[in-house]
C-alpha cells in the first residue's frame, strides 16, 4: 500500500496538456495568495499581540486599499475565466473528423459499440492519436463518462445524447468511471480505455467475431420493423425519404426548422408525434418500448450511412471520414 | 476551580425564571428557543458526525467491506442530508442569530415570537421524520436527490426524507422573515444601519436567501415526490419530463444555500476579530456591502454545479463568469478581516483562533472554488473528491469553525458561565490539524480523478485515504472535546460576568445571562458600532 503515493494524474490526452497547465498556473497564484494570508494572519497576531501593543491603533479604513484588493483579483480572476473557457470550448466541440464509438450506459456497466461491429462491455479500445468523440446515452438514470487520464468528463443522460470526445497522446490502460451516483453499484461501474498503436488497433478490430458494422445491423432492423414500407428512398412514400437527411435542417409541420441531428433521429422514432416533417401525415406508430438504446443508436448509424457519399471500408478509411454534414448522396441503398 | 462562588441571591434570568418543561416547550422567548436549537442541532450534528465516521472507516481500504454497497450509499447520503438541511443551515442563525438579533438591536424579542417557536417545531418535526428514516431503512439518493434515480429507480424511503426537509426548510422561511422584520422594524432609536454590528448585516442577507430560495427547493422536491408517488411526467424522460430542469431547481437554491451556511459565519468572524483585536472593523461599509453581494450574485450562480451536465457550452461561460463575480466579495472581506489586526491589540482566546482558523481555511475554500469556477479544470474534477475537499473547506473549515467561534465568545453570555480557556485552545489545535490532514489529502485525490460517492476505488488511491482517515479521527476528538467542556462549564465553570471581553456590542452591556426581556430599558445608541476608542474597560478574562 506505501509504495504508490500518486500525486499527478497521468497525462494522456492533447487537452491534458492544456488543463494541466491551467492547473499550473492557478496552483501558482492561489498558492502564493494563500501563503499571503496565512503570513500576514500570523505576524499581525503575533506582533501586535496584546502584551507587545496594549492599545489598538483605531483605523477606520482606506478606500485606496479596497480598491486595490477588489480590482487586483478580479483582474486575475478574468485570466482565470479566459483560459478556463477556451479549454472548456475546445472540450464541447468535437472536432469534425473525430471517429464516433456509441455508449450506452445502463446500472451497473458501460457498452462500447464501434461502429465497424465490435462491442465491448466495460472496456474501450480506441487508437493512438486520432480524436475520438463519444455519443452517449443511458437506459436508465443519470450516468457519467469519466476518463481523468484524458481531463474528460460527461454527464450520460437517459432520453437524449450527450457527446465528448478526447485525442490520445500516449499508449496505455486508463482508467474509466462512472461519476454521476447511480445507485447501488456505482462505485463498479468502472472499466477501462486501451490506447493502441494504429496499427495493433486495427489488428484489434478486425479481428474478433463483429457480426458487420453497425450501419448494416441498422439497415437490417431498419427492414425488419417495416420502415421502409413509407421510408422509401424515392419520393413516393409515406413517410419522407432519409437518404441525405442526416444533418440537413427540416422544415416541420408547425413552420419550424429543426437540424436531423442524432437526437432529432432518436426522438423521431420515439415520439413521431413531437416533430412531424412539413407535408407529411402524423400515421408513424411510436416504437418505444420496441427498440432499445443499443438498437436505436444501430437505426442512428444507418440513417447516418445514408448521407455518407461512399459505405466507408470498415477499416482502412478511417483514417478521415467525412466532416458533418455530408454533401449530398451520390448513390441511394 | 473546584469550589465556584455563586451569588447568594442570584439575579433573575432567562434561564432561572422558571424550570418546567411546559415553560420551555412553550416558551416564546427567543433566547429560550435559541437553547432548544442548540440542543437539536447538536443531537443531529453527532448524527451526521457518526455517519460521517463509519464513511471514513470504509474507505480505509480499497475493497467495500466493512458495509455493503447500500448501506454506504445510505450513509453519505445521511451525512449530506443531515450536516445541510439539519445542522449547517440552522447552526448560526437559529442558533446565535435567535439569541443575538435581538440583543444586538436592543430589542426585547423577534417581531414574531410565536412564529420563531412554530419553526423549531417544524424543524424539529423534520429531524423526527428524518430519524424515522433512518430507522425504517434509510435513503440512498444522496443530499442532492437528483432524477431520475430518485423519483424512480431508488428502492428507499425517498418520500419521508423528503418530507422532512420540506419541513425543515419552512423553519428557516420562519427564521429568515423573523429576522428581516425585526432588523427593520425594532432596532432600538438612534441604531442607524450604518452602526449595525456586521453580524446583523450578515443576518439580514442570509435571511434574504432563506426566503427567495428555499422555496425553490421545496417546490423541486415535492415534484420528485410526486414523480414518485403519481408517475407523473416532470423530470423522468420515459415519462416525458427532463432531468435537467431538477438540477437547474435544486441548485437555484443549494448554491445559495452555500451562502446561508457562510454568511452567519462571516458574521460572527467579524464580531470575534473586532472585538480580539480591540479595533474598529477595518472597511465596515466593505464588508456590509461584501455581504449584501453575496447575497445577490449568489442566486446568480447556479448552474456552475452543471457544467459537465448536457447543458449549452454558451450557458457556461455565463456561470463561470458570474462564479468569478462572487468570488470578489468574499475575497474583500478576508483582506478586511486581516486588515483589521494590524495595529490591532490581538488576544489569542480561543473565539480569536477559531476566527483565524476560519479565516486561512476559507481562503483555502474560496481559493479552491476558483479552479472550479474554471470551466476547463471543473471538467476535470467535477464530481471528485476535489469538490468534497473544496466544500468541506467552506462548510466545515469556514461555517463550523465560524459556529465554535461564536458559540465559545457568546457562551459566557448565553450560559452565565466561562467556557475553560486552555480546554478551549487544545480543542481549536485540534480542530485546525484534524480538518487539514482529514481534506487536504482529497484535493489531490480528486485531481487524480477520485470519483465522489464511491464505496470502493483503485488500490493506488489508498495511501491518501489512509491520511484523510486519519485526520478524521483527530478531527472527532476535536468536536467531542468542546461537547464535554462545555457541558461540565455550565456546573463548574467561572461565573461569567456581563461583559467579559470589555466588547461594544449591545448584547455585552445586559448581564449575563440576560433577564428575559433582555434590557432592563430600552437602551439609545449613539455611537458607532465597534467604538473601541471610547471602551476604557479591559477584557476581565484571560
Amino acid at each position: 500500500m506505501w509504495q504508490t503515493l500518486p500525486l499527478w494524474p497521468v497525462r494522456a490526452s492533447t487537452l491534458a496538456d492544456r488543463t494541466d497547465a491551467l492547473m499550473i498556473f492557478m496552483l501558482a497564484v492561489t498558492g502564493f495568495f494563500t501563503v499571503m494570508i496565512f503570513i500576514l494572519i500570523f505576524i499581525f497576531a503575533m506582533r501586535f499581540r496584546r502584551a507587545r501593543n496594549p492599545v489598538a491603533t483605531q483605523i477606520e479604513g482606506s478606500n485606496a486599499l479596497e480598491a486595490t484588493w477588489t480590482l487586483i483579483p478580479f483582474g486575475i480572476f478574468m485570466v482565470m475565466f479566459i483560459w478556463g473557457a477556451g479549454i472548456y470550448m475546445t472540450w464541447a466541440q468535437p472536432p469534425p473528423d473525430a471517429e464516433e464509438i456509441f455508449v450506452v450506459g445502463k446500472q451497473w456497466m458501460w457498452k462500447f459499440q464501434h461502429p465497424e461491429g465490435q462491442r465491448e462491455i466495460n472496456q474501450m479500445h480506441v487508437p493512438l492519436g486520432r480524436a475520438i468523440r463519444l455519443t452517449m446515452i443511458s437506459q436508465d438514470v443519470i450516468h457519467g463518462m469519466f476518463l481523468p487520464e484524458f481531463r474528460v468528463k460527461q454527464d450520460v443522460l437517459p432520453g437524449r445524447y450527450t457527446t465528448t470526445w478526447f485525442q490520445t497522446t500516449k499508449p496505455g490502460r486508463y482508467h474509466v468511471y462512472c461519476h454521476e451516483y447511480c445507485g447501488t453499484a456505482h462505485a463498479g461501474m468502472i472499466g477501462e480505455v486501451v490506447v493502441m498503436e494504429p496499427a495493433a488497433y486495427q489488428a484489434w478490430l478486425s479481428g474478433g467475431n463483429a457480426e458487420g458494422s453497425l450501419a448494416s445491423t441498422g439497415q437490417k432492423l431498419f427492414q425488419q420493423l417495416g420502415c421502409a414500407t413509407c421510408h422509401r428512398f424515392d419520393t413516393q412514400g409515406r413517410g419522407p425519404n432519409l437518404v441525405g437527411l442526416y444533418g440537413k435542417p427540416v422544415l416541420l409541420d408547425d413552420g419550424r426548422t429543426v437540424t436531423a441531428d442524432d437526437n432529432y433521429i432518436r426522438e423521431s422514432i420515439l415520439t413521431p408525434g413531437a416533430k412531424v416533417v412539413a407535408g407529411f401525415r402524423p400515421i408513424m406508430p411510436t416504437f418505444q418500448g420496441i427498440v432499445n438504446e443499443e438498437q436505436l443508436l444501430s437505426l442512428v448509424a444507418y440513417i447516418r450511412s445514408l448521407s455518407q457519399p461512399e459505405q466507408r471500408e470498415p477499416v482502412r478509411n478511417r483514417a478521415a471520414p467525412p466532416p458533418h454534414p455530408a454533401p449530398s448522396p451520390t448513390r441511394s441503398r | 476551580m473546584a469550589t465556584v462562588t455563586v451569588p447568594a441571591v442570584e439575579r433573575e434570568n432567562y434561564l432561572n425564571t422558571d424550570f418546567t418543561v411546559k415553560s420551555w416547550l412553550l416558551t416564546t422567548d427567543h433566547k429560550r428557543i435559541a437553547i432548544l436549537y442548540l440542543l437539536s442541532i447538536t443531537a443531529m450534528f453527532f448524527v451526521g458526525g457518526i455517519a460521517a465516521t463509519l464513511i471514513r472507516i470504509e474507505l480505509l481500504t480499497p475493497a467495500g467491506d466493512l458495509m455493503s454497497s447500500d448501506t454506504y450509499n445510505k450513509m453519505f447520503s445521511i451525512h449530506g442530508i443531515i450536516m445541510v438541511f439539519f445542522f449547517l443551515i440552522p447552526s448560526i442563525p437559529a442558533v446565535l442569530g435567535n439569541f443575538l438579533v435581538p440583543m444586538m438591536i436592543g430589542a426585547k424579542d423577534l417581531a414574531f415570537p410565536k412564529i420563531n417557536l412554530a419553526s423549531w417545531y417544524f424543524y424539529i418535526t423534520g429531524a423526527g421524520l428524518l430519524m424515522y428514516v433512518i430507522l425504517t431503512g434509510g435513503v440512498d439518493t444522496g443530499w442532492t436527490f437528483y432524477v431520475p434515480y430518485s423519483s424512480t429507480y431508488s428502492n428507499s424511503n425517498v418520500i419521508t426524507a423528503i418530507a422532512g426537509i420540506f419541513l425543515a426548510g419552512f423553519s428557516s422561511i420562519f427564521t429568515g422573515f423573523n429576522f428581516i422584520v425585526t432588523i427593520h422594524r425594532m432596532r432600538a432609536p438612534g441604531l442607524t444601519w450604518g452602526r449595525l454590528p456586521l453580524f446583523i448585516w450578515s443576518h439580514y442577507a442570509t435571511s434574504v436567501i432563506m426566503v427567495l430560495g428555499t422555496p425553490v427547493v421545496a417546490i423541486a422536491l415535492s415534484l420528485v415526490a410526486l414523480e414518485r408517488a403519481f408517475h407523473m411526467g416532470i423530470f423522468d424522460p420515459r415519462l416525458g419530463g427532463d432531468p435537467l430542469l431538477f438540477q437547474h431547481m435544486f441548485w437555484f437554491y443549494s448554491h445559495p444555500a452555500v451562502y446561508i451556511m457562510i454568511l452567519p459565519s462571516m458574521a460572527v468572524i467579524s464580531e470575534v476579530v473586532s472585538t480580539f483585536s480591540r479595533k474598529r472593523i477595518f472597511g465596515y461599509m466593505a464588508v456590509a456591502l461584501a455581504s449584501i453581494s453575496i447575497a445577490v450574485f449568489g442566486f446568480l450562480v447556479w448552474a456552475h454545479h452543471m457544467f459537465v451536465a448536457g447543458m449549452s457550452a454558451y450557458a457556461a461561460l455565463v456561470f463561470s463568469l458570474l462564479s468569478y463575480f462572487v468570488a470578489v466579495p468574499s475575497a474583500i472581506k478576508v483582506f478586511n478581516w486581516t486588515a483589521t489586526m494590524y495595529k490591532g491589540s490581538v488576544s489569542l482566546n480561543t473565539p480569536m483562533l477559531y476566527a483565524m482558523g476560519f479565516i486561512g481555511l476559507f481562503t483555502m475554500g474560496g481559493m479552491t472554488g476558483l479552479y472550479l469556477s474554471a470551466l476547463g479544470i471543473d471538467v476535470q474534477v467535477h464530481h471528485t473528491y476535489f469538490v468534497i475537499a473544496h466544500f468541506h473547506y467552506i462548510m466545515v473549515g469556514g461555517a463550523v469553525m465560524g459556529y465554535l467561534a461564536g458559540i465559545h465568545y457568546w457562551w459566557p453570555k448565553i450560559s452565565g458561565r466561562m467556557y475553560p480557556e486552555a480546554w478551549g485552545k487544545i480543542a481549536a489545535g485540534t480542530i485546525f490539524i484534524g480538518f487539514n490532514l482529514t481534506f487536504f489529502p482529497q484535493f489531490v485525490l480528486g485531481y487524480l480523478g477520485m470519483p465522489r460517492r464511491y464505496h470502493s476505488y483503485p488500490p493506488e488511491y489508498q495511501v491518501l485515504n489512509v491520511m484523510s482517515t486519519a485526520g478524521a479521527s483527530i478531527l472527532a476528538v476535536g468536536y467531542v472535546l468542546p461537547l464535554a467542556y462545555l457541558l461540565w462549564s455550565l456546573r463548574y465553570g467561572e461565573v461569567a460576568p456581563d461583559n467579559p471581553w470589555a466588547a461594544t456590542g449591545l448584547e455585552w452591556r445586559t448581564p449575563s445571562p440576560p433577564p428575559t426581556e433582555n434590557f432592563p430599558e430600552t437602551p439609545i445608541v449613539t455611537w458607532e458600532a465597534y467604538d473601541y476608542s471610547t471602551v476604557r474597560e479591559e477584557p476581565v478574562a484571560r
